[in-house]
């Protein structure tokens, strides 16, 4: 099994989800060969060779010339697979190189046996496992499923020089800083959050009042902030703040894997929500079985009274 | 201007799913049918262009079983102009790449100037038919919208990205742009343009008559997965699991 892993750089920096490719390909028993547009200066630390392509002449986010260039050093390597993460990069990089290869693409792979990767469907309820019927394949792996090689190792750096024009139709301007937090949950003890099944904006308040009442404050997810019944600053999850509090109580949500990302490291977990196979329970140390509309106010009186 | 929107129609997530006699795919009885979540901020933006440019021509597309013709009526009473229904009984079982050909065998000869996708659907989650339909379209695509304008010919975008930054992008048109939550706000249909939209055109496209591409992946089952959180579960009577977990928390974790 040969493997070719996709590396991440962003703003001068080395991604996080870079070692999970290193972890997998460890799982796999596979020698890691990577590509990377990066820097020289800011190198994975691993033993086996690695194809940079230096960011200040590529780009950054420079999806036709990263395709392309990805595709000069498959031909070299002719893996079995490509791994990218499914990370707004890699979902979008993935299925350009899979249409040039003509290969089979699996996106967000949680799992991996015998050749077959179990994927998540319908907002993790369930899984289903798929294979290539390809030769080869291009795989997407989730944020956090795979354990991250240690770090450790240098690699054999092959510097990329392609004749590949630097640039494509999709013209990438610059980054925007996400907006300042005006309220910072990282340092709250206690965090109730609100999800979707608050069933309407006028019950964000029992929930403020709940986080009030045990000393914390109250943060939602991403569809509560997308409906404007919450502000951005309290998104908890993957494109939001990640919090880790002694207490977190999540409320109404169902436990879409970006969500859990932020949370999922809490001390304690407890979640109340009427769908009893619901993902959140995956995580919960508690998982109440209720209807919010009933259970917040009974707790309420429990707690105060 | 002739904008096209893919659309997919999807179980409510909040859905009590069986496995399929194959056990590769969700039983279909029984469930509460919706447009994908994702679909429906592009269905809202295909609208706001249609309506910043004050006119343009507005497809609402759907694959799948005649049920889907019931999404392409939400998007019609949103606002789109006509609908196309590829029928495909077997939708269900296609890979990213063989719907994306479907796609592409219809919009190929139809010139569209914009695409817009869900960045990916609900059940599946695949995040591929919109990049594939653009390069079987020979379009730049722009994935994971979260801010869309059209400016003389050029379309600037936000792309989200983890941590809640953003990366601004441009590309002329045609283009191809798959959209994440938030995007826009999307409308409800009102009820004189869901009756407007009775009389809109729909047109219905046998899958048999387009050229799919083979598949390429296959799967070997579907199935609930194993529950490895061994948290405790509590069912009852409102008061009762207030006073149950108000004693968890005081004495495992000391917050109350």
């Amino acid at each position: 099994m040969k493997i070719l892993l996709v590396g991440e750089y962003r703003e001068g920096q080395l991604q996080g989800c870079t070692c999970e490719l290193l972890g997998f390909a460890r799982q796999m028993k596979a020698e890691p060969v990577m590509f990377l547009v990066g820097d020289a200066a800011d190198l994975p630390a691993f033993d086996g060779r690695l194809y940079l392509a230096e960011a200040g002449r590529y780009g950054e986010f420079s999806p036709e010339v990263h395709q392309q260039l990805v595709l000069e050093v498959v031909e070299k390597e002719s893996p079995d697979l490509v791994v990218l993460s499914h990370s707004s990069y890699g979902w979008d990089l993935a299925p350009r190189l899979a249409a040039a290869l003509e290969a089979a693409q699996i996106s967000e792979a949680v799992a991996v046996a015998d050749g077959a990767f179990e994927v998540p469907a319908c907002n993790a309820k369930l899984r289903r496992t798929v294979r290539p019927a390809t030769a080869r394949g291009v795989v997407t792996l989730q944020a956090g499923a795979f354990d991250p090689a240690p770090a450790g190792g240098t690699p054999e750096v092959q510097t990329v020089d392609s004749a590949v024009e630097a640039a494509g139709a999709v013209e990438f301007l610059g980054y925007e800083a996400a907006e300042q937090a005006g309220v910072d949950l990282g340092k709250a003890e206690v965090i109730v959050s609100a999800g979707r099944g608050i069933g309407k904006p006028e019950n964000i308040g029992m929930i403020a009042d709940l986080a009030k009442a045990l000393g914390g404050e109250y943060g939602a997810s991403r569809p509560v902030v997308d409906a404007g019944w919450a502000d951005h600053d309290r998104q908890v999850g993957s494109t939001g703040q990640t919090v880790a509090p002694r207490l977190y109580m999540a409320c109404g949500i169902s436990g879409a894997v970006q969500h859990l990302m932020g949370m999922k490291k809490s001390d304690f977990i407890v979640a109340v929500n009427s769908d009893r196979d619901a993902p959140i329970g995956e995580v919960a140390d508690v998982l109440v079985v209720a209807d919010l509309k009933e259970f917040v106010p009974a707790f309420m009186t429990t707690i105060q009274g | 201007m002739k904008i096209l929107v893919c659309l997919k129609q999807i179980p409510d997530m909040e859905s009590k799913f069986r496995i399929n006699e194959e056990g590769i795919w969700y039983d279909e009885a029984n469930l509460a049918w919706r447009i994908n979540e994702y679909d429906e901020y592009a269905v809202e933006q295909a609208v706001q262009v249609k309506e910043q440019l004050g006119g343009a021509e507005v497809v609402a597309l759907s694959l799948g079983p005649a049920r889907v013709k019931e999404a392409i009526k939400k998007a019609l009473a949103m606002g789109c102009d006509r609908g196309v229904h590829i029928n495909d009984e077997e939708g269900w079982r296609r890979d990213p790449f063989e719907i994306a050909s479907l796609i592409a065998g219809y919009a190929k000869e139809e010139g569209f100037d914009l695409v817009f996708t869900g960045m990916q659907s609900q059940d599946r989650g695949s995040a591929q038919v919109g990049v594939l339909l653009a390069g079987m379209l020979g379009l730049p695509a722009m994935t994971t919208v979260v801010d869309f304008a059209l400016e003389d010919g050029a379309v600037r975008v936000k792309r989200e990205l983890e941590g809640g930054m953003k990366a601004c992008v441009k590309c002329n048109l045609p283009a191809v742009v798959t959209c994440q939550l938030g995007l826009n706000t999307p409308r409800y249909p009102t009820l004189p343009n869901i009756m407007k939209a009775k009389r809109k055109e729909m047109q219905t496209i046998e899958a048999a008559d387009l050229a799919a591409a083979g598949s390429r992946l296959v799967t070997d089952r579907l199935a609930f997965p194993e529950k490895k959180g061994g948290g405790l579960v509590l069912e009852g009577e409102a008061a009762d699991l207030a006073g149950k977990l108000a004693t968890i928390l005081r004495d495992k974790i000391k917050v109350l």
